[in-house]
């Protein structure tokens, strides 16, 4: 079973938000880095791009297998984590911490789920 | 309902991930591509490719319908040594990649998967003269490469048949841990190694025997980096109906001036006298970005070709690609990866090549 950590909110295409403030981290989950494989490649967007909820802001790459990744909540850009360009793997290492992809200034909330849902959500996905 | 082969509750037990290929359920991995494909790289793999078709050709003109149905001249090759050939249209297009085995009774066409039941209908179609039985076995085999630096002391623990004096692309009819298996010296990944053919209901006892000796079960994305890697051709990306063997760059399996001729001769003939139309390039991506399978190829600002397999390459740790380009590129050329063009270099095939 992958791990859901339960003070996190994530969406339906198995991102992970962390909400600070109105400041957003980002990321995939556990379970998205377990079906992807060995990741090796990461396109983030720029500092100041603006995205739409459910918007893609960027790709991530397995060896054999392409994915969008997909803005959880609508926003800007603040910050991107410029470590994954040299370690890609950082993603399936530690893909709630040190594998997280953008924050973003949120503009308004998204159409999040809870741990909970989340898992409930996992548990559908696999029958 | 997806087929299975025999090592299918094997592949369970190890936790493989299983998808759809070639309407047979496979493993594409077990704990991870580049693990898997460092296994085979630095010692020891084995993949499950019983999903592969064995078609035997018997009977008084068993070698007469081989020749005309691929494009290298069989008649070359020795009992007990196996060539890697085209199987072509009148068109000059690909029907399939194989490998032909001369065998004492007649010949062993192995061919792709997903190809099985075309190439069956091909070869027959073109052989109505001819005194042959063809007969599709693929269900009474199994196949278990074994591949990488470590293969053959691993697989001499087995067997009586001496695998130092087993040369490449030469197989040898033993038995393998008491069972009868033929044992090939070849693969799909650049690395020495062997395929044994099996029974089916032998084939758990030898799979269980080569990871207890120390082998890594690898799967079908492993086998794919490997291959790019060694620059081997894959059918369904390099290889198509509207793509010939001179085109892909397998020339050296295509002897056209072979008596009688192969189905496709004449066209590749006078592709090859009137030019090609296309080459396969090896490339590197410049910048960032990995270019994959189907992504546009421009060069001096016009469409110039197609990516045919892209990935990034465990070994260089590079993206690496194959396309088929226009014959005038030269040194490098862009890569469309989503919508942006990424500069790519033209590099020689083989990506990697293996110390001997």
């Amino acid at each position: 079973m992958s791990n859901v950590p339960g003070e996190l909110k994530y969406t339906r295409s198995h991102e992970w938000v962390r909400e600070e403030g109105d400041t957003v981290t980002v990321g995939i989950t556990d379970h998205a880095q377990e079906e992807l494989g060995d990741v090796v490649f990461v396109e983030l967007p720029q500092v100041g791009d603006s995205f739409g909820a459910g918007e893609s802001f960027g790709v991530v790459e397995s060896v054999k297998a392409v994915s969008d990744l997909y803005a959880p909540v609508g926003g800007e850009v603040v910050e991107v984590n410029e470590a994954l360009n040299e370690r890609p793997e950082l993603v399936n290492e530690d893909p709630y911490g040190e594998g997280w992809m953008i924050k973003l200034k949120a503009e308004g909330s998204g159409d999040l789920l809870s741990a909970a849902d989340y898992e409930k959500h996992l548990a559908e996905e696999a029958e | 309902m997806l087929r299975r082969t025999p090592l299918y509750e094997e592949h369970k037990a190890l936790g493989a991930r299983l998808v759809d290929f070639a309407g047979y359920e496979m493993p594409v991995q077990y704990t991870g591509v580049k693990a898997e494909h460092q296994a085979v790289r630095t010692a020891a793999g084995i993949f499950d490719v019983s999903h592969m078709g064995e078609v035997f050709f018997r009977g008084p003109d068993a070698e007469a319908a081989v020749q005309r149905l691929v494009t290298r001249d069989v008649s070359r090759l020795e009992a007990g040594q196996a060539g890697y050939a085209a199987v072509c249209y009148k068109s000059g297009g690909t029907v399939d990649d194989v490998l032909v085995y001369r065998r004492p009774d007649g010949y062993l066409v192995v061919v792709n998967a997903a190809n099985r039941e075309k190439d069956v209908e091909h070869f027959r179609e073109h052989t109505t003269d001819l005194d042959v039985e063809i007969s599709d076995e693929s269900d009474e085999w199994a196949l278990i490469a074994l591949q990488g630096p470590k293969s053959a002391e691993i697989l001499q623990r087995f067997t009586s048949a001496d695998l130092s004096g087993l040369r490449y692309y030469r197989f040898v009819e033993g038995e393998v841990d008491g069972l009868s298996a033929t044992i090939s010296r070849t693969g799909y990944t650049g690395e020495d190694g062997f395929e044994i053919f099996a029974r089916p209901e032998d084939a758990p006892v030898l799979w269980r025997r080569l990871l207890d000796a120390g082998a890594t079960p690898a799967g079908l994305g492993a086998r794919d980096t490997l291959r790019l890697e060694a620059g081997m051709c894959l059918y369904g990306n390099e290889l198509d109906e509207d793509t010939s063997p001179l085109e892909a760059g397998i020339s050296f399996a295509v002897h056209l001036n072979k008596t009688p001729e192969f189905v496709g001769q004449a066209a590749l003939r006078r592709q090859k006298e009137e030019g090609l139309n296309r080459k396969l390039a090896g490339f590197e991506v410049v910048g960032r970005g990995i270019a994959r399978h189907g992504y546009p190829v421009v060069a001096g600002g016009r469409e110039a070709g197609v990516v045919t397999s892209g990935t990034q390459s465990p070994t260089l740790n590079k993206a690496i690609g194959l396309a088929l380009v226009s014959p005038d590129v030269e040194d490098t050329f862009e890569v469309v990866i989503r919508g942006r063009p990424a500069e790519a270099r033209v590099v020689p095939i083989p990506f990697y090549k293996r110390e001997r």
